[in-house]
């Protein structure tokens, strides 16, 4: 029933706004009843550390009692385009997005610029030559997580190296093409593993960020590289997908080939805990809390730094037994 | 025009000296002119193109008591195409399309798996067993639903499909909360990962259905009366045959090949994503169909094309890792495949070609 009032009030909400709109009206951010308006723009649900991160931002809006529009944009840019351009009719006090990848974004921004409405980007940023389009952006440090990858690996090369032929030969599965977190955490391995010879990326191909698609495509490289070493996935429901594949080819995943992923949720913290995963560098998803107070302090006028960190760490094996029960996602 | 001279004793169906009876086509001629020619054509190029690049890639070994290597991999990742296309073929052939096959999956995938999760004893065989029967059940409901508004309200396919299509996944959503469920069923999981006599099940679920579409379309009136409303649905009416109660089949035969398809796809990483579960699935399954010679206007169906054309967008999967194309180029990889394979299904392209190169031959040969 609550639902059902919100929806039609949105909706009366709605019509007000565009009529204020075509009466020449510029209602200032935030000034009609105090009570935050907040539109955002999800990438989607395609994985575990996704779901965790829309239940942050929702949980943490209706504690805060900031109205919040959410949408999903099963990974689709127009989508999300689509949906900010409707926040921007709807004449929300401000605007969060995460984008599904990084350009394109330009016109809609500079729509938003001229309505008076801040954005502030979550977790993935975008490609433009122009700053002024949004207010901050908010989340982790893709690069520093591919470093810390390959540092764990330049660290354990040894042991990694499981067939010992002195060469530790890294299969990869990349998220989304073209997306941030796939393009960063790349590069940040990449340049890492660069300072150590014996370490080469064989083979990489995109897995889109699923199970399904990580298992089809460790499947393959199963099939067409020799004396895979490690896998290094892009984040863990890839990770949990080329586990499956590992174990159809008769292979014992953790063992025979070592696994390092991104994210930290719960599935891949409990493969973690039983060793089938060697080593996850954490992606919190929990930013729900920091988003309501930056969008507070923009809101009231006051400075915010472009670009705020989450905190994050990594976890070994045995880390993971030890925090998996206290695991919120 | 000369050289229109030396090609007729080619085209001609056979030398008139046979003498057996009426003249029949040599072997030759016929198996160059069966519609299943390009694209098996088109298959072996494309195995051919994965053995290049890795020379073991077709070798198949015994694995734990199971068949084991790149081939197995496709059909068995084939499985879920399979399926969800020959539910299509059969409403592709009354010349209607339904687009919320993938939807459909994924509220499979979805009932099963938070059925199966939400279980007392959740291992248990007798519990996956339920959860997919349910499942299935369910999807056979949404495809009542699809006929309905086909055969009975008259709505345009393409137009009645893209509702369960779009609301369908809100519905697969609703269901699993939003959340990816992960489920612990060995049984669930042997849907698509398990074997029975060294082959696996998904492949064989899809081949018996499979067969059974074709024995009951073949072997009775059923695949001519299909053809028949295709063709002509109200001239068919006249003569007899029930259009309404024959669209309304196929439909929920569409629906309960997506189910299944849908549960061996969650079976796969035993989970389910409502999200990205059989994403685009529907344009895959529409593809094989083509693929496999069935045209979209309607009317003639060929099943064993459709087979084909399921195993052909598998294999084209699987190719981009082996052969390594960069992740950038996917998409032109598989868009540029699938041009070439439509072209060579075009007579009228192939004679283009055809003529382009008898025409450079006999350019050659005068000068």
């Amino acid at each position: 029933m609550v639902k059902k009032t919100l929806v039609a009030l949105s909706a009366i909400a709605l019509g007000a706004g565009t009529l204020s709109a075509c009466g020449g009206g510029d209602s200032a951010s935030g000034s009609d009843d105090g009570a935050i308006t907040m539109g955002f723009a999800q990438v989607g649900a395609e994985s575990g550390w996704r779901t965790a991160n829309s239940a942050s931002i929702q949980d943490t809006a209706e504690a805060e009692g900031i109205e919040l529009k959410f949408s999903d944009a099963q990974q689709k840019q127009e989508n999300q385009i689509k949906a900010i351009r409707s926040y921007i009719q709807q004449d929300v006090d401000i605007i969060s997005f995460s984008p599904v990848v990084e350009t394109g974004w330009d016109a809609v921004l500079q729509e938003a610029k001229r309505a008076g409405i801040p954005v502030i980007l979550t977790d993935r940023a975008v490609d433009t030559d122009d700053e002024s389009l949004y207010v901050t952006f908010l989340g982790s440090d893709f690069v520093a997580e591919g470093e810390k990858a390959g540092q764990w690996l330049v660290d354990n090369a040894a042991d990694s190296d499981v067939d010992g032929d002195g060469d530790v030969n890294v299969v990869e599965l990349q998220g989304t093409t073209g997306a941030a977190p796939a393009i960063d955490r790349k590069e940040g391995f990449e340049s890492v593993i660069s300072s150590d010879p014996s370490i080469s990326i064989s083979a990489s191909q995109t897995g889109d960020f699923t199970r399904d698609g990580g298992k089809q495509v460790m499947e393959a490289f199963l099939q067409s590289e020799e004396g895979i070493d490690v896998v290094y996935a892009h984040n863990d429901d890839m990770g949990l997908g080329a586990i499956e594949a590992i174990e159809a080819a008769g292979l014992v995943p953790g063992e025979d080939i070592k696994i390092i992923t991104v994210d930290a949720v719960r599935d891949g913290m409990a493969a973690l805990a039983e060793g089938k995963i060697n080593f996850i560098v954490e992606c919190n998803p929990l930013l729900g809390p920091q988003l309501m107070e930056l969008a507070q302090q923009v809101l009231d006028g006051e400075e915010v730094p472009r670009r705020v960190v989450t905190e994050e760490t990594t976890f070994t094996q045995e880390q993971a037994a030890e925090v998996l029960e206290s695991r919120e996602y | 025009m000369s050289d229109t001279l030396p090609k007729v004793p080619d085209t001609a169906s056979a030398p008139p000296s046979a003498g057996d009876g009426p003249a029949r086509p040599s072997p030759l001629a016929r198996a160059l002119a069966h519609p299943l020619l390009w694209p098996v054509l088109a298959l072996v190029v494309l195995l051919a193109v994965n053995v290049a690049a890795q020379p073991g890639f077709l070798e198949v070994r015994l694995q734990d008591g199971h068949l084991f290597g790149s081939v197995i991999d496709i059909l068995r990742n084939s499985a879920p195409i399979m399926l969800v296309a020959t539910g299509m073929t059969l409403v592709i052939a009354t010349r209607g399309i339904d687009l919320s096959v993938g939807a459909i999956a994924a509220i499979a995938g979805a009932i099963a798996c938070t059925q199966i999760v939400g279980a007392a004893d959740q291992g248990a065989a007798s519990v996956a067993i339920i959860a997919s029967t349910t499942a299935v059940a369910a999807c056979v409901l949404l495809g009542l639903w699809n006929g309905f508004l086909v055969a009975v309200l008259g709505i345009q396919p393409i137009i009645a499909t893209l509702v369960l299509m779009v609301a369908g996944r809100g519905l697969a959503m609703l269901v699993t909360d939003g959340q990816i469920t992960t489920v612990n069923n060995d049984t669930f999981s042997d849907l698509a990962s398990g074997f029975v006599l060294t082959l696996p099940i998904a492949l064989i679920i899809a081949l018996v259905v499979f067969g059974l579409t074709a024995v009951l379309t073949r072997r009775t009136a059923l695949g001519m009366l299909i053809e028949a409303v295709g063709i002509n649905p109200e001239a068919s009416r006249l003569a007899g045959v029930r259009s309404r109660t024959i669209i309304w089949t196929v439909y929920v035969f569409a629906g309960f090949c997506a189910g299944v398809a849908g549960l061996i796809i969650a079976a796969n990483t035993s989970s389910v994503n409502a999200n990205s579960l059989g994403l685009w699935i529907e344009l895959d399954a529409i593809l094989a169909v083509v693929i496999g010679g069935t045209s979209l206007a309607g009317g003639r169906f060929s099943l064993a094309g459709t087979l084909v054309g399921a195993v052909f967008i598998a294999t084209l999967a699987r190719t981009i890792p082996t052969i390594g194309i960069p992740s950038e180029a996917n998409y032109l990889f598989k868009a540029v495949v699938v041009v070439l394979v439509c072209l060579l299904q075009s007579p009228k392209a192939r004679a283009a070609i055809g003529s382009l190169l008898t025409a450079r031959h006999s350019k050659g040969a005068t000068s």
